[in-house]
């Protein structure tokens, strides 16, 4: 078993960021008219993109 | 012929001939069944990118997402974790599944499950399975050509013996489909996926910059939405509510959608894992156009298309997927619509070929080389294949022209139930491995729970609630059924342990 990298817990964001639905299912802090709902969750869309990026350069250099 | 219908002629046609001519592009030998059915493993990340978001993001997608937000809200957002939270898993898992299938010469899921467990009849469950799930998803892709056909006006029917009066153009699409992915195979396709996907991105980015402008902002476009939709029901007590039910049917169908044929037929056909690697992170970018599109459902909520008479009839026949074409055709100017229709025909043409294609490799390689016709040779396999993608297509077409609408609806949210219920065998097995008796019994557990489940709902919904020490949990059908699913796997395999295993040909380092 090889040993784990703490850098693979930047993979564990998104789904923090979606797993607790009250957090998110509000209206308010709206942006541009467009409630927290939908923008917060079209944020985490690059957030996730974002989280895998720190991983992906860490196995690059590793190699 | 308004400009409507001449601009969508004109892309159609264009496509058509880049399909037909893809053979050529980094030519193969297309009587090897990787040449015609993986083009080769040749696709770098540019063209991974555009043939993986062609291939996730289908025209049904881009008419049902926004059809479930016009008629149910908020729920209907759940494809934005569900396209979002897929990418790490992507990411971390399918690099693994790339190298064993490129040591061992793998090209379906089937075919790793063969070579990792070597038990026929578990390879043969997930063979099928691909099968009958990818078959509705590719009934529904031409059910996406009807609405944009009937949106053109394009009212052009034959009567033919046997099939009854039938649509003129969606034969015309049909036959366009066949023939370029039998002479092409998915070269063809991934040029037209580039095609296919910049169009869409012109359209999206039209959408969310002109139909706000018209509407007055997305105030007022979310001021249109009933104010009981804008967010998920609260959550009533002794119930973990819509919210729960939200983020299950997120990680069902992540958990399903790269196990799905088509799916790993587009994976396979990269270049190399690092293509995989980089597209897990560049991919998102479609998510994010696909949260755009769902707002489509609210632009067309908004504009009030629903009660306009010119459109009263594209709504009877098609109920809510009627929305965003009427939006189109409401707010764009003739030749736009024509363009944005086009991006949606072209989305279904797209996929629907690799959905075939994958039906060819599958049925060739897991069951007509694996059970009828052990010694054939590498041209008869690229034989076969070619002319079951031609019989699957026909399938399909027979199966929206002669069948109900609901029925391909039905079967298709099925589908991913049962595609959900391949994770241990498919998924988990590039980490470790059960024991493949296990393995089969803990399908069949999760496919005749997860269909228990949904018939009890009268196959309306797939969230089934749950009672558990007095709490109601609303859950995705497809998760319920896949941690039943993973415990008799996992069980069974406690138990088996010991008795004798067959030889797994895959070894720790082909993964890596």
């Amino acid at each position: 078993m090889k040993k784990f990298h703490p850098v693979y817990l930047f993979l564990l964001i998104p789904y923090a960021a979606w797993a607790w639905v009250p957090f998110y299912n509000r209206v308010e802090p709206s942006l541009f008219g467009i409630p927290f709902f939908y923008w917060w969750q079209i944020f985490g869309i690059f957030v996730t993109a974002a989280s895998i990026l720190p991983v992906y350069l860490y196995q690059e250099r590793r190699k | 012929m308004s400009a409507t219908v001449i601009v969508f002629l004109a892309l159609i046609v264009l496509v058509t001939f880049i399909g037909l001519f893809g053979s050529r592009w980094r030519a193969g030998d297309l009587s090897q069944l990787a040449e015609w059915g993986l083009g080769g493993r040749s696709f770098g990340t540019l063209i991974t990118w555009f043939l993986l978001g062609g291939d996730l993001y289908t025209a049904y997608t881009f008419i049902a997402v926004p059809a479930l937000m016009f008629g149910a809200g908020a729920a209907g957002f759940f494809a934005v974790p569900y396209a979002a939270l897929m990418y790490p898993v992507l990411f971390m898992a399918f690099p693994r599944l790339w190298s064993v299938a490129h040591k061992h010469g793998y090209i379906t899921a089937a075919d790793f499950v063969r070579g990792r467990f070597g038990h026929r009849g578990l390879a043969l469950a997930i063979a099928v399975t691909g099968l009958v799930a990818v078959l509705p998803y590719m009934a529904l892709q031409l059910v996406g050509m009807q609405v944009v056909i009937a949106a053109l006006g394009l009212d052009w029917n034959v009567a033919l013996p046997v099939l009854g009066t039938v649509s003129v153009p969606l034969i015309l699409s049909f036959i366009a489909l066949a023939a370029f992915t039998y002479t092409s195979g998915l070269r063809g396709t991934a040029l037209i996926a580039v095609v296919k996907d910049l169009l869409v991105y012109i359209t999206v980015l039209a959408a969310i910059i002109i139909i706000p402008t018209e509407l007055g902002g997305y105030g007022k476009i979310f001021a249109a939405v009933p104010a009981k939709q804008v967010l998920l029901a609260p959550t009533p007590a002794g119930s973990l509510g819509a919210g729960f039910a939200y983020v299950t049917l997120a990680v069902g169908s992540l958990l399903a959608l790269f196990l799905y044929p088509h799916s790993v037929t587009g994976l396979l056909s990269s270049s190399s894992r690092q293509v995989i690697r980089r597209n897990a992170m560049v991919l998102p970018a479609y998510s994010v156009a696909l949260a755009f599109i769902a707002l489509l459902g609210y632009m067309a909520l908004a504009s009030g298309v629903k009660g306009m008479p010119q459109y009263a009839q594209g709504f009877k026949s098609f109920g809510n997927n009627f929305a965003v074409p009427a939006l189109f055709l409401h707010a764009f100017p003739g030749w736009f619509a024509g363009l944005a229709f086009a991006a949606i025909a072209i989305g279904a043409l797209m996929p629907a070929s690799i959905m075939a294609i994958a039906c060819g490799n599958l049925f060739t390689r897991n069951i007509f080389k694996e059970f009828i016709a052990p010694d054939c040779t590498p041209e008869t396999e690229a034989k076969m294949a070619k002319l079951v993608a031609f019989a699957a297509k026909l399938g399909a077409l027979f199966f929206v022209l002669e069948l109900q609408t609901t029925y391909a609806i039905q079967l298709q949210l099925l589908g991913g139930i049962w595609i959900c219920q391949t994770v241990p065998a498919v998924l988990l097995a590039l980490y470790v491995r059960l024991d493949p008796r296990a393995l089969l019994a803990g399908w069949a557990v999760g496919v005749g729970l997860g269909t228990w489940m949904v018939a009890e709902l009268g196959f309306k919904s797939s969230t089934y609630p749950l009672h558990i020490l007095g709490e109601t949990i609303p859950c995705y059908a497809a998760v319920s059924a896949l941690v039943a699913n993973l415990l008799v796997s996992w069980l069974l395999t406690l138990v088996l342990r010991g008795s004798a295993m067959v030889r797994d040909e895959t070894a720790a380092e082909d993964y890596a």
